[in-house]
C-alpha cells in the first residue's frame, strides 16, 4: 500500500470517529429537546458548537491526508 | 392483417427508438451546456485525449491563481488579466498577467527591466541570468530560478475586495436608512440586515461575552461574520469560477490571528492566572497544567484556521470530484447521477457556509468571553 493509500485510510478512520461523535451529540440534543422543548434554542447552539469541535478533529485528519499526498 | 400488425409494431418501435435518441441528444445538450457554464468542461475535454487527471483539475480550481479564468472557448482560455506586483532585488516590477499568455508550464518568458519571469504552477519564478528554461530537481522544484516577493492582486485578493465593496455598500446604505428615519424603524436594506445583526448580538455576543462587555467586541464579531459569510457565498458561484477565498489557509489564518490578538490584549488578570497558575488545585497539578494551558492558547486560533479552511475546501473538492466522475468514466450515463449529487451537495453547502461563518463568530466570542470573564465563582 502506498503512502497516499495509508493517508486516505487514516482520513477515513478520522471521519468514522467524528461521525460517531456527531451522531451522539445529535442523539442527546434531540433527546434533551424532546424532554425540555423550552430550551431548544440554547441546546441547538451548544450542539452546533460541540459538533464543530468534534468535526475539527476529523478535518485535521483530512488536512493531514491532503498534505501527505 | 398480420403484416399490418407487424408494420405497426415496427413503426411504434422505430418511434420509440427515435424518441429515445432525441431524449438522449437533448440530455447531452443540456448537460454539455451546463458544464460549459460551470467553466471547466472544455478544459476537461482537452485533457481527455491524454487521460483526464481529476486531481490536477480539482487542485487547479481550489488553488489561488494569477488570472481570472472564466471559460475555455475553442480550446482558447477566456480570462480576466490581473496585475502582477513583484518585489525583486532591483525593486518593484509590475505587469499584467496577460503577458504570460495563459502559460502555466514555465515556458513563456516575460522580460521586464532586464529581469525574466516565468509562471509555473501558479507561482512566479525569476530566471537566473543566462538561463532560458526551468530545470527541476528530484522533487520537481525548479532549481535554477528564484522566487521574488509576490504581492500580486490574485484571484482571491480580487474577490476579497469585491466582498469588501459589497459589505460597504450594504452596511453604509443600511446605516443611512437609520439616520434618515426618525422612529428607527428599519426600511429597505436595513430590514434585511437588522435581524442578522440582532441575531449576532442576542445569540452570540451577549451569551458568550456577557451583558456588560459585549458592546466593545460587536464590530469585530459582525465584521467577521459577514465577511466570511459573503466570501463563502461567492465561493459557491460557479461562473465566478468559485474563487476559493475562505478555503485559502492564509486567509483563515489571518482572521484567526485577529481573534488571537484580541484575546491576548483583552485577557484580564483572572484569565492569565488560569493559564499560568491555575487556582484551586494542588501545586504539582498547577505546574502540570501550565504547559497544557499555554499550548491550548495557541491551539484555539489554529483550530479556527483549520476548521474554516478544511470545511470550505472540502466542499469545493466534493463538488468538483462528483463532476469529474463523468470525465473519469467517459460516459453520459453517469452525468445525471453526478449532477444530481453535486446539486444535493451544493444545497447542503448553502447551509454549511452560513454555519461555518456562525461557528467562527461563536468560537471567537467564546474565546473572548473566556478571556474577559470576571472571577465570581471562586
Amino acid at each position: 500500500m502506498t503512502i497516499t493509500g495509508i493517508a486516505a485510510l487514516g482520513a477515513g478512520m478520522a471521519v468514522i470517529g467524528a461521525a460517531i461523535g456527531i451522531g451522539k451529540i445529535g442523539e442527546s440534543a434531540m433527546n434533551a429537546m424532546a424532554r425540555q422543548p423550552e430550551i431548544q434554542g440554547k441546546l441547538q447552539t451548544s450542539a452546533l458548537i460541540l459538533a464543530a469541535f468534534v468535526e475539527a478533529v476529523a478535518l485535521f485528519g483530512v488536512v493531514a491526508a491532503i498534505i501527505v499526498k | 392483417m398480420c403484416t399490418f400488425a407487424r408494420n405497426l409494431e415496427q413503426g411504434i418501435f422505430k418511434l420509440f427508438i427515435m424518441t429515445l435518441n432525441t431524449l438522449r441528444a437533448v440530455l447531452f445538450l443540456v448537460f454539455s451546456v451546463a458544464f460549459t457554464n460551470l467553466g471547466f468542461a472544455s478544459q476537461d475535454n482537452e485533457d481527455q485525449d491524454k487521460g483526464f487527471n481529476a486531481t490536477e483539475m480539482i487542485m487547479h480550481h481550489v488553488k489561488d491563481a494569477h488570472e481570472f479564468h472564466i471559460v475555455d472557448w475553442d480550446n482558447k482560455p477566456i480570462s480576466i488579466a490581473l496585475p502582477i506586483i513583484l518585489f525583486t532585488d532591483n525593486g518593484l516590477t509590475t505587469f499584467m498577467s496577460s503577458e504570460f499568455h495563459h502559460d502555466d508550464s514555465g515556458t513563456h518568458i516575460v522580460e521586464k527591466n532586464g529581469e525574466r519571469f516565468v509562471k509555473y504552477h501558479e507561482k512566479i519564478y525569476q530566471l537566473a541570468p543566462g538561463v532560458n528554461s526551468l530545470t527541476f530537481d528530484e522533487e520537481l522544484h525548479p532549481n535554477n530560478a528564484t522566487t521574488p516577493l509576490d504581492f500580486s492582486i490574485t484571484k482571491n485578493v480580487f474577490m476579497m475586495w469585491v466582498t469588501v465593496i459589497l459589505l460597504f455598500i450594504i452596511f453604509i446604505s443600511a446605516a443611512r436608512k437609520y439616520s434618515k428615519s426618525n422612529n428607527n424603524i428599519p426600511r429597505g436594506v436595513a430590514s434585511y440586515v437588522e435581524p442578522l445583526i440582532v441575531f449576532i448580538r442576542d445569540e452570540v455576543a451577549i451569551p458568550m461575552i456577557g451583558e456588560k462587555k459585549y458592546k466593545k467586541y460587536m464590530p469585530f464579531l459582525l465584521t467577521v461574520f459577514f465577511f466570511i459569510w459573503i466570501n463563502n457565498i461567492f465561493g459557491l458561484i460557479p461562473i465566478l469560477n468559485g474563487a476559493n477565498v475562505s478555503g485559502n489557509i492564509a486567509f483563515t489564518l489571518s482572521l484567526a490571528l485577529f481573534t488571537f490578538f484580541i484575546v491576548m490584549f483583552s485577557g484580564n488578570k483572572n484569565y492569565w492566572k488560569h493559564i499560568f497558575w491555575m487556582p484551586g488545585v494542588p501545586v504539582p497539578m498547577k505546574i502540570f497544567l501550565m504547559p497544557i494551558e499555554i499550548i491550548g492558547m495557541f491551539v484555539k486560533p489554529f483550530s479556527l484556521t483549520i476548521r474554516l479552511f478544511a470545511n470550505i475546501t472540502a466542499g469545493h473538492i466534493i463538488i468538483l470530484s462528483l463532476m469529474s466522475l463523468i470525465f473519469t468514466f467517459q460516459s453520459v450515463a453517469i452525468a445525471p447521477v453526478s449532477v444530481g449529487f453535486s446539486l444535493f451537495i451544493l444545497i447542503i453547502e448553502i447551509v454549511v457556509v452560513a454555519i461555518q461563518a456562525y461557528i467562527f463568530t461563536v468560537l471567537s466570542a467564546l474565546y473572548i468571553g473566556m478571556a474577559t470573564a470576571e472571577d465570581d465563582h471562586h
